[in-house]
């Protein structure tokens, strides 16, 4: 179903009838296993058709109120310099050899940006729309380093409210039943804004009904998971400034592996750091005892030594002292026995000179 | 440097001087990136969102201050009690680090008083940012709390010390989680932008590497530090201190020459997983290999040269080696190799002011670490708790 902007209205009924307020049903894109709302809307960019009239940039600019250009917009020369999206310009139209790009954001349907936010600045709404809050981001720039599209901007010069700045797919457009501004003016239909899958059904029957006006690949239809952003072209996609090496990995996708290491770390570590410091503790507590045991030992022995040294030590002493004490009760007696012997002596003598007697003694001293 | 007699402290040292000319300038480039914003200082753009003050200030920042939870897991959980004294020095520095890299983010981010958001407002729990963010804030009070015993001895604060060395296990364990978390997840970054950066250094195992080349640049940078602190600090060592600083060197020297060559087996694992071996032959190979010969195995063997024959002043020059090849690591992912298919006047090369203001917070580290170890008992154990361990 091919979306003009007659069909449009009724196309939204259709889509969000059942629904009352879209808004307040966003969700954050990070679940790994969400591809992305099923009736979402998207816009097709047919390259073979665009004119690189710029009245995109044009109507884009007034709708986000984004002031007066440097150059006005029917200035065509600006299309030979290579542009890139910034604060001042959420689309830009790029000419590659006569060929015309159109570059916004692609509104993925599992955005980097929203993946990588840690505030969860950028949600992925239902209308497919990714929208960005100011009120959370706090400006560290990750969105950008991981958008593979190189589209959020950051308004680096001013110093209280930078921020990120990107298309919003005129989100609030698409709620009231208007579409998104560079849709509307596209003189040349060049884009088509419609449910995001009967897009790619209509992408594929141009390029299957034309195929040698166009190259057989849908841009957008998986490019990193997909986004809401589709494009046909007559030439290759990488000749007119669109990586064609992003492969089909969603960014949730890349970086889970690394999350689901969380909770190993988390769980894992603590068991088996106390593991590591029991051993370690027990190795100490073995080699203290050890120690111990050793230190115990060699006093043992030297107690033991020691003993041994004082018993024989107190022997040897007792046996020298009973000696000595035997020698001097010995020489006690044998003088004792000597004194009576000279006593009975002088008695004997005594009866017939008493002065010899004397005079015995004193020689005797 | 500082005066430990009674003659008047001097002033007007060189490097005094030095410190307050790098102090003054930051003070202007600090007006000037917050009066008139981050594009006023930076040479930062749309294609180039991060540059010198994510790839040195955080990549780097955060990988050297690695030291703290290598050196406290190795003497309170591995039991390896002889590099004690290498612990509170490597606390210390890795909480100033800390400090330095959430200091250093307030200049980098856009609303810088939003930074507590991730962690109590909006919890984007899909981005690994958010687990750096995380866990960096959870680290920092864990480090903080490690190091007021040092604090609470020099204001003689018993009770609360006692209870604080108590927990030092349980501490040492929160570090540990909250290290391998955060020091892996900073590479994690870069896996959601495999269109990017170079696939030499992209990989699935990036968070793997960052991990890895992050203990053995804890490990470096405690040797490296204490060389610098032994030169220009050595009156405030004890002699416990001096005796085992020998130890520690050698010690780390030789751990860190096994874990990096590991680090290079794992590499070499990724190269081939990936099949990248044809890249080697371009610019960008020779460019890598730079990187991994001469920032990896060359500093790796003069480890183990070193650790093998005892002689520290190999290890002291292998560590200084080995804390470049993560600067120069580092920057490669988040700078040179980053956004590499870009045209060459696309890619980013950081302003003046841009260094200026790295140059002022390694300073403001320098000048606080000097504070606070004439202050504290760091480098040196405190007499009335010396019985404890
Ligand atoms: S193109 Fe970039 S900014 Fe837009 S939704 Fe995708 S990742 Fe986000
Ligand atoms: S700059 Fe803002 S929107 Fe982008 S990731 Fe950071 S906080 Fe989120
Ligand atoms: S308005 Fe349409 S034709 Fe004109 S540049 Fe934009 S997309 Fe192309």
């Amino acid at each position: 179903m091919a979306i003009s902007r007659r069909k449009f209205l009724g196309c939204l009924t259709a889509a969000l009838g059942t629904t009352t307020g879209v808004g307040a049903l966003a969700h954050a894109a990070s679940n790994k296993d969400f591809k992305g709302y099923p009736d979402s809307f998207g816009v097709l960019h047919d390259s073979t058709k665009c004119i690189g009239c710029r009245k995109c940039e044009e109507a884009c600019n007034t709708v986000n109120e984004l002031g007066k250009p440097e150059k006005p917009f029917d200035d065509l020369t600006v299309l030979d310099e290579r542009r890139r999206t910034d604060e001042a310009e959420y689309t830009v139209v790029n000419k590659f050899n006569g060929v015309f790009a159109k570059t916004q954001c692609n509104h993925c349907q599992e955005p980097a940006c929203a993946s990588a936010c840690f505030v969860k600045a950028f949600k992925k709404d239902k209308t497919g729309a990714v929208i960005y809050d100011e009120s959370l981001c706090v400006g560290c720039r990750y969105c950008m380093v991981a958008c593979p599209f190189n589209v959020p901007a950051y308004t680096y010069n001013d110093p209280l409210t930078p921020k990120v700045t990107k298309c919003t797919l005129c989100h609030p457009r698409i709620i009231e039943g208007k579409l998104p501004g560079c849709v509307e003016i596209c003189p040349k239909e060049a884009l088509i804004f419609g449910k995001r899958s009967d897009l790619v059904k209509l992408a594929w029957t141009r390029i299957t009904e034309k195929s040698d006006r166009y190259i057989q690949h849908v841009y957008g239809e998986h490019e990193m998971g997909g986004t809401s952003w589709l494009y046909i072209a007559g030439v290759p996609f990488d000749q007119i400034g669109m990586r064609e090496d992003l492969g089909t990995t969603s960014a949730p996708e890349l970086t889970s592996g690394a999350l689901a290491s969380v909770p190993i770390v988390v769980g894992l570590w603590p068991v088996l750091l106390t593991g590591v410091y029991a051993i370690a503790k027990r190795k100490d507590k073995i080699a203290k005892e050890e120690q111990e045991t050793a230190v115990q030992d060699a006093i043992d022995t030297a107690t033991e030594e020691m003993n041994k040294q004082l018993a024989q030590l107190k022997d040897k002493m007792t046996k020298e002292q009973q000696t000595a004490v035997a020698n001097e009760v010995k020489k006690a007696l044998e003088e004792a026995a000597k004194k009576a012997e000279e006593e009975a002596k002088a008695s004997e003598e005594g009866d017939a000179d008493p002065a010899d007697a004397a005079s015995g003694e004193e020689e005797d001293k | 440097m500082e005066n430990n007699s009674n003659q008047p402290y001097n002033w007007f040292t060189p490097f005094n001087i030095l410190t307050a000319v790098v102090l003054g300038v930051g003070l202007v480039l600090t007006i000037a990136r917050f009066g008139w914003g981050i594009g006023a200082v930076t040479n930062l753009d749309n294609n180039n969102p991060w540059g010198l003050w994510i790839g040195f200030d955080l990549l780097c920042g955060v990988a050297l201050a690695a030291g703290g939870f290598t050196t406290s897991a190795a003497c309170y959980i591995f039991g390896l009690k002889r590099f004690h004294s290498a612990v509170r020095p490597a606390i210390l520095t890795a909480f100033l680090g800390y400090a330095l890299v959430v200091f250093a983010l307030h200049y980098d981010v856009g609303r810088p008083w939003k930074l507590p958001y991730p962690i109590f407002v909006s919890q984007g729990t899909s981005s690994l940012l958010f687990e750096v963010g995380l866990c960096v804030f959870l680290y920092l009070t864990v480090l903080f709390i490690e190091w007021t015993p040092a604090a609470f001895e020099w204001l003689g604060f018993k009770n609360l010390r006692r209870i604080v060395v108590k927990l030092t296990l349980l501490l040492t364990i929160f570090g540990v989680i909250l290290s391998t978390l955060h020091q892996s997840s900073l590479g994690a970054l870069f896996m959601i932008a495999p269109s990017k950066l170079h696939p030499l250094w992209y990989s699935g195992y990036l968070h793997v590497y960052f991990f890895i080349s992050a203990i053995f640049a804890g490990l470096s940078m405690v040797v490296f530090e204490g060389s610098l602190a032994h030169k220009w600090l050595h009156h405030k060592m004890d002699d416990t201190h001096l005796s085992e600083a020998d130890g520690v060197v050698l010690g780390f020297g030789k751990a860190a020459s096994f874990i990096m060559m590991g680090y290079l087996g794992i590499k070499v694992i990724g190269l081939a997983v990936d099949n990248n071996w044809h890249y080697l032959g371009t610019g960008w190979g020779a460019w890598y290999l730079v990187e991994i010969i001469g920032f990896v195995l060359l500093p790796a063997i003069l480890y183990s040269v070193g650790a093998r024959e005892k002689k520290l002043k190999l290890i002291r020059i292998a560590a200084a080696w080995t804390v470049l090849g993560i600067v120069l690591n580092r920057f490669n992912i988040s700078m040179i190799a980053f956004n590499y298919h870009l045209p060459a006047a696309d890619r980013y090369f950081p302003s003046i002011p841009e260094i200026g203001v790295t140059i002022f917070i390694v300073f403001v580290g320098i000048t606080v670490y000097r504070f606070i170890t004439a202050k504290m008992p760091i480098l040196y154990e405190h007499p009335e708790y010396k019985e404890e361990h």
